[in-house]
């Protein structure tokens, strides 16, 4: 493993522990937590594919747009800003579906009066 | 601009330690308050990362999220998770992640290094954005302008996650004597 | 959803107004520093869910109720969708008219501060009203949740 291709396994990491948390644990407050760690992970690895070493924000400030010289060093430098754009909505996204979730956690709780997912298939309503 | 990479490794090494935490404590007040910190780091490794941009969402999506997290679990009778091992679904736990990071063991041979991006398509957004879209923020002028296709997408997406969250959330009848609604 | 003490209170009065604005600012600057409809909508949404947590769910459903949220929302989508179709006319989808190389200026950009306040509105809406949803269950006599409206 290389030592420039360490941060992308980090993610990859904490993408298999949320899982873990999905496949293996029984409470559904441990499964919905599994799902945002792995959402997390994927915001994190396309994050980090767009990172330049050495880079900045790209984002233009007045006196930079004034200075040609430097405006085409920053072109030059600038950290990439397309995944950023896609994982800006991704993150509301995954706040929106969150709040689906839990709206299902509690009509379960609702009806089968526990959050254990192995007492749900037994039970009938 | 310093190399940040000894801190982003200490971040996400911090991530990591706080998600297995997350994900393994028994009471469920402390799985809550571990996300927090999860959802904190994760938006100071992307301040350091240079997206400004992402680090307000998450820290403002972050405290929603714990909010709401709270509400479903804390205000219920039963916090802690008692359960026996299940021998079968932690065993399949592991041999799905083993498989999935031996995977990527493989497959992120062919990934470019960290820290020089491909850049293909975005240089081009870097280049014209001033000038075509007079925009100052170069990721709201690829968001709103170069992009904008995918942001209607994405704010159909947010729309649609809603309202299933109203329709779940229904009822119909009186109070005293509501019932569900009925299957068609 | 009961209120919270007085404390709490006193400084909701305070402080809510100050992030209903930050959020507002961060719609309308969102092309010249970081920003923009997403993250001023998710702002907004959350200092009415401060207003939610202390006053209780009456209060905040006699500022917006439920039905308000979901006609916020749905104004947002056809704002948007109407920026789009404008462009349509012109040139294609999503075409950008007014737009100008940079001048700095919050009247700038095109139709990209537009789309940030469409978008600004609709999820901040949106946010609440799921919120909302949320919150206007309890605790029943029989342990289950019943709708509390």
């Amino acid at each position: 493993m290389p030592r420039e291709l360490l941060p992308y396994f980090l993610a990859m990491v904490l993408l298999v522990i949320g899982l873990y948390a999905i496949v293996g644990k029984k409470n559904v407050v441990k499964i919905i937590i599994g799902v945002i760690i792995m959402e997390y992970a994927v915001n994190l690895f396309l994050v980090l594919i767009g990172y330049r070493s050495g880079g900045r924000a790209p984002i233009v400030t007045k006196t930079l747009n004034e200075d040609p010289q430097r405006l085409r060093e920053f072109m030059q430098t600038a950290v990439d800003p397309l995944p950023q754009a896609l994982i800006l909505t991704s993150i509301v996204i995954g706040l929106a579906t969150l709040i689906l979730m839990i709206a299902i956690a509690i009509r379960v709780y609702e009806k089968y009066g526990t959050f254990d997912v192995s007492k749900i298939r037994k039970l009938r309503g | 601009m310093f190399d940040t990479l000894p801190h982003i490794y200490a971040l996400i090494c911090l991530m990591i330690i706080g998600s297995v935490i997350a994900v393994e404590t028994r009471d469920l007040l402390s799985t809550v308050i571990s996300i927090g910190a999860v959802g904190f780091l994760l938006s100071l490794v992307y301040l350091m990362l240079g997206a400004p941009d992402l680090a307000i969402t998450q820290v403002v999506v972050e405290i929603i999220v714990l909010v709401t997290l709270i509400r479903l679990t804390v205000t219920r009778d039963d916090t802690t998770v008692d359960e026996h091992r299940d021998v079968f679904a932690l065993g399949s736990g592991l041999v799905f992640g083993g498989f999935l990071l031996s995977a990527s063991l493989y497959c992120l041979q062919d990934a470019v290094g960290f820290g020089r991006p491909l850049m293909s398509v975005s240089q081009g957004y870097l280049n014209n954005a001033l000038e075509m879209t007079g925009a100052a923020n170069v990721v709201m002028a690829v968001l709103l302008d170069f992009r904008a296709y995918d942001t209607l997408g994405e704010a159909t997406v947010i729309f649609a996650a809603i309202l299933g969250a109203y329709v779940v959330l229904r009822r119909i009848g009186r109070k005293h004597d509501a019932r569900d609604v009925p299957h068609s | 959803m009961r209120g919270m003490s007085l404390i709490v209170k006193t400084v909701t009065r305070l402080v809510a107004e100050f992030i209903t604005i930050f959020g507002i600012y961060i719609v309308l600057f969102g092309h010249l520093t970081p920003g923009g409809g997403f993250t001023g909508g998710v702002i907004l949404s959350c200092g009415f869910i401060l207003l939610t947590l202390a006053f209780g769910k009456d209060f905040s459903l006699h500022v917006l109720s439920k039905r308000a949220a979901g006609t916020w929302d749905s104004i947002g989508a056809l704002a948007f969708l109407i920026v789009a179709l404008v462009g349509y006319r012109v040139g294609s989808f999503f075409f950008n008219l007014w737009a100008e190389p940079a001048t700095f200026k919050l009247a700038s950009a095109g139709t990209i501060p537009i789309s940030n306040i469409a978008i600004g509105v609709k999820v901040g809406a949106a946010l609440f009203g799921g919120f909302m949803a949320l919150a206007v269950f309890r605790r029943g006599a029989r342990g289950g949740y019943e709708e509390d409206e």
